[in-house]
């Protein structure tokens, strides 16, 4: 029907790939990188769901308006934590001086 | 091909639309739990920036050991589901069934796996309430981050519970040969939901497990 049929070596090398990645998170967390450490977590993070999206639900091989949709959920997600850490981080922390 | 499962529902012009509707609609259920999971995520992450050192001291009390096993199975599971999608593609209806099974058990042994730490959360008294104990300098921002890590690995649990169900449901209709390798959308579906699911835990452990470093 969507008439795309994966060759199961490429869910196993995905697989691999992904294993691979979680052994390479684990190890960093024992490596003091101050502030880089939560860098690289995430960004294994972001890896490994990019791998889950786009071979496991086959958003890859989908059309765009797929693409669209997959967009505009994590779009939203970044919308929600830039807006609310704009506040949150930039509130002044100046002792209350009113009368 | 079998006619009654490829049936096209009057208002979609063929098939190909009918699929792209499903799995748009899918898509935007999938936003909603984006959202859904966003919210507690953007809790976290206010938190986090403000009391980085009680999260860091948090942390190192989460096993991580069991931690990176769950995530190890859960990726497992998603290799098993997708091989479960791929296996009604090719019309191999034993194979979609064992491949669904394996999913169901290795989303159990995740949840067994996850019940084992929470039981040892209780004993180290580290649930958020009165029983909770940690030391004095961090106590009160531990308790949050605590209290968001019942709340995140719980929420999650709910789905993968949710998840295991809806597997089984479609390795029943699998065996009964509902699948072809026209027609599988609702286990395709159920794919897009699990693979969803594994997604979010990709995500809390970092943001759990692996908070600053364990040196």
């Amino acid at each position: 029907m969507n008439g795309h049929i994966l060759p199961v070596r490429v869910y196993v090398t995905v697989f691999a790939a992904l294993l691979a990645l979680l052994a390479g998170t684990i190890m960093a967390v024992y490596v003091n990188l101050g502030g880089f450490n939560t860098v690289v977590s995430l960004t294994i993070a972001v890896a490994k769901a990019l791998l889950v999206i786009l071979f496991f639900m086959h958003v890859r091989f989908s059309g765009r308006l797929v693409w669209i949709y997959v967009g505009v959920g994590f779009f939203w997600l970044a919308i929600l934590l830039a807006l609310s850490m704009s506040d949150f981080l930039t509130r002044a922390r100046v002792p209350y001086a009113g009368g | 091909m079998d006619e009654t499962t490829t049936a096209v529902a009057h208002q979609f012009d063929d098939a190909a639309q009918q699929h792209e509707a499903s799995t748009l609609g899918m898509w935007v259920f999938l936003a909603t739990e984006i959202m859904f999971f966003g919210g507690v995520i953007m809790g976290y992450t206010a938190y986090r920036a403000l009391h980085a050192g009680a999260f860091e001291a948090a942390s190192r009390h989460l096993d991580i050991v069991l931690g990176s096993l769950n995530t190890a199975v859960l990726l497992t599971s998603s290799l098993t589901m997708a091989l479960a999608v791929r296996s009604a593609q090719v019309g191999k209806r034993t194979s979609i069934v064992v491949f669904l099974v394996l999913t169901m058990l290795l989303g159990v042994a995740f949840l067994g796996i996850k019940g084992i730490e929470y039981h040892q959360k209780f004993v180290d008294h580290l649930v958020p309430g009165v029983g909770f104990s940690f030391s004095v300098r961090y106590a009160r921002d531990a308790e949050m981050f605590f209290y968001l890590y019942f709340v995140m690995t719980g929420l999650h649990a709910l789905h993968m519970i949710a998840g295991v169900a809806v597997v089984g449901a479609m390795a029943v209709k699998a065996a009964r040969g509902r699948f072809t390798p026209g027609y599988y959308t609702p286990l395709e579906m159920t794919g897009l939901y699990w693979h969803f699911v594994d997604i979010v835990w990709i995500f809390l452990f970092p943001l759990l497990y692996l908070v600053g470093n364990r040196v």
